[in-house]
């Protein structure tokens, strides 16, 4: 049989300090990220902050300072350009303040046809979206993020017990953290569609984190001379293999997703492959090492069962 | 052996039923099967999203509290003929405020002539006016009020879908969304300006007359460019006699085709609404112009015999909101309730006017709080791009599986493929909507199968190693990892039905095919796989497992 790992014997929880510095430095600015999200110094994408939103795709290339001198030369100065190379297609995105009553979407493809005669383009999509709707589906992201954890807290800790829920609850919380820093830090667009990357990777790590924890459980019947600490170090061993075969397959499906799936799935990949990633390493360093750090726990994991 | 069996006939069951389902979304070959068969299947399967074939989704708000000035309007139009009819002398009837109207009058005398009036606007009430003698308030009922604001949504949402209708799109959502946003989705549409121009316009047609009496008239400018109405209007404020508005219309340069501004000066009083139509149609003149006839209904046709009639050798304007198309010198007192609406038009411009005359005008104003418009060249973009990636990342999955666990992985990629047909199944017979969110959920999905797998296939791996035969290394793998499986795709789905419940259009997508592919998971993890196994290796005498 072919493996990856064979047997394993590696004292994880014995760099949990370690695990505990590093991670902590995630969770801060992921927590920085949020913060900056809130108060709208994020980049924040219009389907939240509101605005416009045009995408053309041209004939020829076009250079991005020059579109850039075009739209500012016609009274459009607020605008975020980005392209996409190979394709030739330019995002033109105009932020909250204007309303949809102005009719920037029109404006900016009546500029284009006007500046580059010679370059002919079709527009692709044009989004505008109200402050209204943008508050609202904010309103509507935090409402489902907070019921899927309030679900998942209540289900783990029925299924275990509510230490389980917890240390799950809050690797997850740093999973999500971790990747809203790492878009927040490149400066990233943070749109609907990574919302819904976030609540992904959300479920995708605590699978992760509950199989780990299940091992766990089993091995409380079977073992009950071993510390605590040993048994949990054996639990991450015994899953290790299947965590990283796991973690591979997805990985090696998200990996032409980011890179050729088209504009519109890019970011969405590059979200969910940084979760897996730091989904996995949260599920071995972060999940197992935090039971041990509940309070008067030492030696009484999981007595009921 | 009886339950292998067993649960392979349920295999095979589940397999026909979803390849059965899938039909619909392939129409040749759903057109191939025999009637009764189309008969129990739905007619249509998988639709592709917005994001994935083009269109437009906009959601828009009524602009309510315009739609109450605009029936106080009204109220005020006719109390003034009331007053005509009665031959009581009153100074100006007008709307002060949204929800009020002030008559005012010079002889005190005739205060109680004119409040015995208000038994004719059963949904007015006077407010108190004992401090004025020569003027009294009505005002609109608090209940009228809300009825207006809650019959402005489903009015205009009735006529959108009229004008929709009309305007013809496979399969268009015109839809409300809460209290008062009306969504509006119209999939593959070539032309989405003319298409949101189409929603958008009130369509509020008036008859008004022109004054030509004042002097005010002599001092307008023949012509301004376009666009430079409302510097016209500011100059002249306060100049425009009482009752009296300055209107413009839109004009053409005969040469170069440019747009230009007339100024008109018209009497504010309506003489006729676009209410009293009953039919609009394009025809073409006599120098292959097109203009749009209109025809009145009895009532209307009456009407405007009586206008015409009292106002031969007057002018009366066209007013489409609040923009003049023609202003005609009434030739003769007009029968037979039709009239004509000429204007520079192109025959596209006249289809759509007519379009909109026929299916009414809008209460009020429309604001739209939302337009995402994808025009079809990036859905052609998305779905190649998305396509080619997805098989490729399969394809790699299918192969890691062959090349880690053998025959087993073998068995892994069949438990893969039937996920996707079951999946695929389920939503062609639930005629959802598939978009790019809801292939990014495929995909996830499909991870987590291969997850289920690996979770058994490692559990296999290690009763082996602890020394056990061939059978009971398989049964106890898969019980072993029943309990971790079932656990991880609870969490998931607790997830997928959040984001289900308070997710919004693309979220929505993706939760659907979620859920959907974490039940069919369960069950080709957990019985699926099991039975090739079974079959497989059903002979306690194996002694080798291709894992």
């Amino acid at each position: 049989m072919l493996e990856i790992l064979g047997k394993t014997n590696v004292d994880f929880m014995g760099k949990r300090n370690i695990a505990f510095i590093f991670s902590g430095i995630m969770v801060l600015i992921g927590l920085v990220a949020v913060v900056q999200i809130a108060r709208g110094a994020a980049n924040l994408g219009i389907d939240f902050a509101g605005g416009t939103a045009v995408q053309l795709k041209f004939d020829q290339a076009i250079r991005i300072d020059e579109a850039r001198k075009a739209l500012e030369s016609n009274g459009v100065g607020d605008a975020e350009l980005q392209e996409f190379g190979q394709d030739n297609k330019l995002l033109v995105r105009v932020k909250a303040s204007t309303t949809i009553e102005k009719k920037t979407a029109e404006r900016v493809v009546a500029i284009f046809t006007k500046e580059f005669s010679n370059n002919k383009f079709v527009v692709d999509s044009t989004t505008e979206i109200g402050p209204t709707i943008g508050k609202k589906l904010q309103e509507d992201a935090i409402i489902a993020i907070v019921i899927s954890f309030a679900g998942i807290i209540l289900y783990i800790a029925a299924r275990f017990e509510l230490r389980f829920g917890v240390a799950a609850a809050l690797a997850t919380f740093h999973d999500v953290l971790a990747v809203i820093g790492a878009f927040y830090i490149l400066d990233k667009e943070i749109t609907l569609l990574i919302v819904t990357a976030l609540l992904t990777l959300a479920g995708y790590s605590l699978t992760d984190t509950v199989v780990v924890f299940d091992r766990i459980r089993e091995n409380l019947k079977l073992r009950r001379r071993d510390t605590e600490e040993a048994m949990i170090n054996g639990a991450v061993n015994q899953v290790l293999s299947r965590t990283i075969v796991t973690s591979l397959t997805v990985v090696l499906v998200l990996i032409p997703l980011t890179l050729a799936g088209g504009e519109v799935l890019h970011d969405f990949s590059l979200a969910l492959l940084w979760g897996v990633i730091f989904g996995t390493y949260s599920s071995v360093f972060v999940a197992s090492p935090l039971l041990l750090l509940w309070p008067g726990a030492r030696g009484r994991l999981l007595k009921r069962s | 052996m009886k339950k292998v069996s067993g649960r392979s006939w349920l295999l095979v069951l589940v397999m026909t039923v979803s390849v059965v389902c899938v039909t619909p979304s392939y129409q040749p070959l759903y057109q191939a099967l025999p009637g009764w068969a189309k008969a129990v299947l739905p007619n249509k399967g998988i639709t592709l999203g917005l994001d994935l074939q083009g269109g437009i989704h906009m959601v828009m708000e009524v602009d309510e509290d315009r739609a109450v000035e605009i029936a106080v309007d009204r109220s005020v139009n006719s109390l003034q003929d009331l007053l005509v009819d009665k031959k009581i002398p009153a100074e100006s009837v007008k709307r002060t405020g949204p929800q009020h109207i002030t008559v005012q009058f010079q002889n005190a005398d005739l205060k109680g002539q004119i409040q015995k009036l208000i038994d004719d606007f059963p949904t007015f009430v006077e407010t108190d006016s004992s401090g004025s003698a020569n003027s009294l308030v009505w005002e609109l009922r608090e209940t009228e009020t809300k009825r207006i604001k809650d019959s402005a949504i489903n009015q205009a949402l009735e006529t959108i879908r009229n004008r929709i209708d009309q305007f013809g799109v496979a399969e268009p959502v015109v839809q409300r969304q809460g209290l008062k946003q009306i969504v509006v989705q119209l999939p593959g549409v070539k032309e989405p300006k003319r298409a949101k121009d189409l929603i958008k316009e009130t369509a509020l047609l008036e008859f008004k007359m022109l004054d030509e009496d004042s002097q005010i008239k002599l001092e307008l400018p023949a012509s301004i460019p376009k666009d430079k109405e409302a510097e016209v209007v500011k100059q002249f404020e306060g100049k425009v006699p009482e009752g009296d508005q300055i209107l413009f219309e839109r004009a053409f340069e005969k040469d170069t085709g440019r747009e230009y501004r007339i100024p008109y000066l018209v009497k504010k009083r309506v003489m006729l609404t676009g209410d009293v139509l009953s039919d609009a149609r394009v025809s073409i003149g006599q120098f292959n112009d097109p203009y749009v006839s209109i025809t009145f209904d009895s009532k209307g046709g009456q009407e405007f015999e009586r206008i015409t009639g009292d106002n031969v050798k007057k002018r009366m304007a066209v007013v489409l909101d609040n923009t003049i198309y023609s202003a005609p010198v009434i030739q003769e007192r007009i029968t037979g309730g039709r009239a004509q609406i000429t204007g520079t038009f192109s025959t596209q411009e006249a289809n759509d006017l007519a379009i909109v005359l026929r299916a009414g005008a809008l209460p009020a104003p429309l604001k739209i709080v939302q337009d995402l418009t994808v025009g079809p060249s990036l859905g052609q973009d998305s779905i190649e791009k998305g396509v080619k990636a997805t098989l490729f990342a399969g394809a790699m999955v299918v192969i890691f599986m062959i090349v880690y666990y053998r025959l087993s992985g073998v068995i892994a990629d069949f438990a893969l493929v039937l996920n996707l047909v079951c999946l695929m199944g389920a939503l062609s017979a639930l005629t959802a909507t598939l978009t790019l969110p809801g292939i990014a959920g495929i995909v996830l999905t499909i991870g987590m199968g291969v997850d289920s797998n690996v979770l058994i296939f490692e559990r296999i791996r290690e009763e082996l190693r602890s020394g056990k035969a061939v059978r009971p290394a398989i049964d106890g793998g898969y019980d072993k990892a029943l309990l971790t499986i079932i656990d991880s795709h609870v969490t998931t789905l607790i997830t997928g039905v959040a984001l289900f419940l308070f997710g919004t259009g693309p979220i929505k997508g993706f939760a659907v095919t979620l859920c959907l592919g974490i039940a069919i998971n369960l069950f080709t993890a957990l019985v699926g796989t099991k039975v090739i196994f079974d079959l497989l290796y059903h002979r306690q005498k194996v002694e080798t497992l291709s894992i």
